[in-house]
């Protein structure tokens, strides 16, 4: 079946098996290749893309659901020479090590900071609850959480 | 101290494959679509320990769609192992890509390859076996039992090396030391402590699990792209294990996402290049997360008896650590890390009576390998919980007695010469040591004198523990690690590294000790690693190496390009060599100066044109240990057992910190890790040897929820025989949280735990016994 949506802006119509097929193959077999493969049981998050902004895990996240839905990808921020800020404040802080969680990591922050400029370390670290990473130890994300905050805080 | 002044090196620059991963680029191995590829699956065994009686595949054949079936009727019987280490390697060859016996819950029965995973797990089905069950050993304790079943009775399996190996009594590794008289100098100890400690399963979970992609390329050559820390072991042991020659095979290390030593493992390369070398079409093997639990590798579980004597005085007179380590079904590095559990631990404590003996055996559970602090996880955990009660029965306060017993400068251990790598060991003196200072900082940060050994009451009570460390850098005489380098027009330089990057940043690591030594800028670097066709040898990442080795080959090549830079500078500038020299990319006489981008032009196009390059190998003459003192507290819920961990301070002496963002961020992942195999991870079996909780939401891992506040701080030395004075900080951090969390506990409610990990049924178990 196909199914209309909006990613990263522009209008696409994806060809989606059925309608439990989930998300993150649908894209990845589109060419959005950002979003990882971790667990494929919603548990890790390295798949986390933004439906309607609000982040899932696009592993368990049935294709059929983002019927006329705007999806954003990592590949939706910035590019390499042109990163957008949460990508440049992750990328300072050193938050970023062997970066398979943080196409994920990212998209939960932006999910966060879009309806949250100001967030508590409290709040930081329930919106990134369900992004594992094993290689940082969290420090240094929140720590990019903080900084991308502190600038969008800057330009809103 | 040598010159710490630096311009590239000590500065937290940004990692040279950052924007790429940051914007989700196809840069891991799943991201490579190759069109026409196929999908492997693997058929694991149900049964612990079973032979093969009759297997069919003829359904499944026969299923559309498949292209491959493989048994172990279909693949060389060539026994090797799957460790990825030096050649050859001092662990048994006792694997083979398929085999006619399995032996654990999760072994390999048979592969399929086919045009979707949806029809090669459907061909899964299709595989009729016969099982003939045998008896099988859950338990480390029965393993050297008299007619304990034998789990290796191939014929094949063999020991490449000279050592000890008996796997009629299951035995898969032996090692006895003797140094002094440790018996003698116990008897004659003022104060005794001898413990059981028992250390548990755990896996590693990089958040990418073990993928590979093999297929042929044009020539015919295997070009297999790998999620791999040892990219040139992959390729010398991919080509034995299918006795193709290795001139045959490329390997390739794109991005990989985390490895911590699961994939210092040659696990699934061979049996994908089978795959591609029966379909001759591209194929790709991705575990899942429950096979990555069960069938790739974990931290080898030990159960420790150490016995420590001490005299009036507080200095040791004898440490006796023997060890029984279980590494489950197959043998892979079963040796070295027992020796590690010895030699990166026993040198710190200055003691001239040493036993140190232990068993590896096998059982019919998951397979263990290398994880980050190799068996020093394991020693550190058992010694870090002794040195506290020792602390407590001589009556001195262990942070000022810790500052005592530890090497120093200059001093030197008999350990490090009776033990190495499964061989004898590398003589050495310590020459450089910030152990007093990161012990000394450490416990003001946590603020240790105001909450050590507070008389509380009520159902939550606060306790800190502490425990000293060292580690290792590189293996010395063994390991070696190669660079090359070419200059460019603009100025710019290749740099071709066989070192491998696991996401750790070795190659901005690698880039900003050649920018240092040509007197460029970082950002002038294009580096490239780990691929067997383009880039020279390295051991890959392990053993705590790449920064400490294979940065002195990077240092010796760029050596050489600087070298060739000044000779052109000084036939442009008309002006001898020893008036020359390098600053800001530009060389400068006295009487005028030209810029790298003029060198490389002149060099290129100009006059006596030749392509200013180098290449160069290292290896190295000592280990040089970095060390390490971490301090923790944590809260206790006496009433549920629960134990939080309010604060841990990691204070490491890595020597110089080339990249400190990184070096930071190696600490707190390592810490963390530490943490949550401390408090949480574990391996829940069946009676029948079957790991029961293979996902995340049962094996659970620490989430940003679970951080505590995460304190590191860098204690700069200077470590002569390292690049600009850098030791290594990969593994050390994962050995701390163990000890000190058991330490932190008892501070708080006076029980002690002598068996990982802490979870509140234990926790609470131990204060109810001394409740009673």
């Amino acid at each position: 079946m196909k199914i209309e949506t909006t990613v990263n802006e522009q209008k696409k119509e994806l060809n989606v098996k059925n309608y439990t097929e989930p998300l993150l193959d649908v894209l990845r077999r589109h060419n959005y290749l950002g979003a990882k493969e971790g667990c494929r049981q919603g548990q890790c998050g390295a798949c986390v893309v933004l439906v309607n902004g609000l982040p899932v895990n696009s592993c368990i996240y049935p294709a059929g659901r983002t019927n006329g839905k705007k999806i954003t990808t990592i590949e939706g921020l910035g590019k390499p020479n042109n990163l957008d800020k949460i990508q440049q404040a992750y990328l300072e802080t050193g938050a970023v090590q062997c970066g398979y969680c943080t196409p994920g990591m990212v998209l939960s922050t932006k999910a966060l900071l879009d309806k949250n400029s100001m967030p508590t370390e409290d709040e930081i670290k329930l919106a990134l609850d369900g992004n594992l990473c094993r290689c940082t130890g969290y420090v240094k994300i929140i720590d990019a959480v903080k900084l991308a905050a502190k600038r969008y805080k800057k330009t809103s | 101290m040598a010159n710490t002044k630096f311009s590239q090196v000590g500065k937290s620059k940004i990692k040279v494959d950052g924007q790429a991963l940051v914007t989700g680029q196809p840069v891991f191995v799943g991201d490579f679509i190759i069109p026409g590829m196929l999908w492997a699956k693997v058929l694991w065994s149900p049964h612990a320990h079973a032979r093969i009686k009759k297997i069919d595949t003829s359904k499944a054949e026969k299923l559309p769609g498949v292209k491959a079936v493989l048994t172990y009727k279909d693949v060389p019987r060539i026994p090797f192992t799957t460790a990825g280490q030096g050649a050859p390697e001092p662990s048994p060859y006792d694997s083979f890509i398929l085999d006619n016996k399995v032996r654990f819950v999760g072994d390999r029965v048979a592969a399929v390859a086919a045009e979707t995973e949806e029809i090669a797990n459907e061909a899964l089905r299709q595989i009729k076996v016969d099982y003939e069950i045998l008896e099988a050993i859950l338990d480390p304790k029965n393993s050297r039992k008299k007619n304990a079943p034998v789990i290796h009775d191939e014929k094949e399996a063999h020991m490449p090396l000279p050592l000890k190996y008996d796997p009629k009594k299951n035995i898969c590794a032996h090692i006895d030391i003797k140094i002094g008289d440790a018996e003698k100098a116990l008897k004659e100890s003022d104060y005794v402590i001898e413990h059981e400690y028992d250390i548990h399963y755990a896996q590693h979970t990089p958040i990418e699990t073990h993928i590979s992609t093999a297929y042929f390329d044009v020539h015919g050559r295997m070009v297999i792209i790998t999620s791999t820390q040892v990219p040139f072991h992959v390729r010398r042991i991919v080509a034995r294990s299918l006795n193709i020659p290795v001139q045959k095979i490329r390997v390739i290390k794109p991005r990989i996402g985390g490895g911590f030593g699961a994939k210092q493992e040659v696990l699934i390369e061979p049996l994908v290049a089978a795959l591609a070398m029966k379909t001759n079409q591209a194929v790709c093997l991705k575990y899942t997360r429950s096979e990555e639990f069960v069938s790739s590798r974990c931290r080898h579980p030990q159960i420790i008896n150490l016995k420590t004597g001490v005299k009036k005085d507080g200095t040791f007179s004898a440490i006796d650590m023997r060890i029984l380590q279980n590494n489950g079904a197959y043998g892979s590095h079963s040796l070295t890390i027992l020796c590690n559990t010895g030699s990166k631990i026993l040198p710190l404590f200055k003691c001239k009576n040493v036993i140190f003996n232990g068993d590896v055996v096998y059982t019919n559970l998951p397979v263990c390998g290398a994880y980050r602090g190799y068996g020093a996880t394991e020693g550190y955990f058992a010694m870090g919980i002794q040195l506290d009660e020792m602390a407590d029965k001589i009556g001195v306060d262990i942070v000022n007695w810790c500052k005592k017993i530890h090497i120093k400068e200059g001093e030197t251990s008999p350990v490090f010469a009776a033990l190495g790598e499964g061989v004898e060991g590398v003589e050495q003196n310590i020459s450089s040591c910030g152990l007093d200072k990161c012990i000394e900082l450490g416990a003001k940060e946590i603020n240790w004198y105001q909450k050590r050994r507070k008389k509380q009451t009520g159902r939550y009570r606060r306790g800190v523990g502490m425990v000293i460390m060292m580690q290792g850098s590189s293996i010395p005489e063994i390991d070696m690690g190669a660079a090359f380098m070419k200059m460019n027009e603009d100025g710019s330089f290749n740099l071709l590294i066989g070192a491998t990057d696991l996401g750790t940043g070795s190659d901005t690591i690698m880039a900003q000790i050649a920018a240092e030594v040509l007197a460029t800028e970082t950002e002038k670097m294009i580096v490239y690693s780990s691929d067997t066709d383009l880039t020279p040898f390295d051991v890959g990442a392990y053993a705590s190496s790449t920064t400490y080795l294979s940065g002195q080959a990077v240092i010796k090549t760029a050596q050489k390009v600087k070298e060739q830079i000044l000779k052109v500078a000084a036939e442009m500038l008309k002006e001898p060599l020893e008036n020359l020299k390098a600053e800001h990319s530009t060389v400068i006489g006295k009487n005028g100066k030209v810029t790298f981008s003029e060198i490389a032009n002149y060099s290129l196009y100009t006059k006596h044109q030749h392509q200013i390059m180098a290449g160069e190998s290292h290896i190295t003459h000592k280990s040089p240990p970095p060390f390490s003192a971490h301090f923790g507290e944590v809260e206790v819920d006496t009433l549920t057992g629960k134990v939080r961990v309010i604060k841990y301070v990691a204070a490491v002496d890595c020597g110089t910190a080339i990249n400190p963002i990184s070096a930071e961020g190696q600490t707190e992942g390592a810490v963390l890790n530490g943490l949550s195999y401390a408090l949480c991870e574990r391996y829940i079996f069946n009676e029948k040897g079957k790991m029961l909780n293979p996902n995340f939401n049962y094996y659970k891992i620490f989430s940003t929820m679970d951080l505590p506040e995460l304190k590191t701080i860098l204690v700069p030395t200077y470590e002569p025989t390292g690049p600009f004075g850098a030791k290594s900080v990969s593994e050390i951090g994962i050995n701390g949280p163990c000890p000190v969390i058991a330490n932190a506990i008892y501070d708080a409610v006076g029980a002690r735990l002598y068996n990982a990990p802490f979870t509140p049924d234990k926790v609470l178990a131990a204060i109810k016994k001394i409740a009673r």
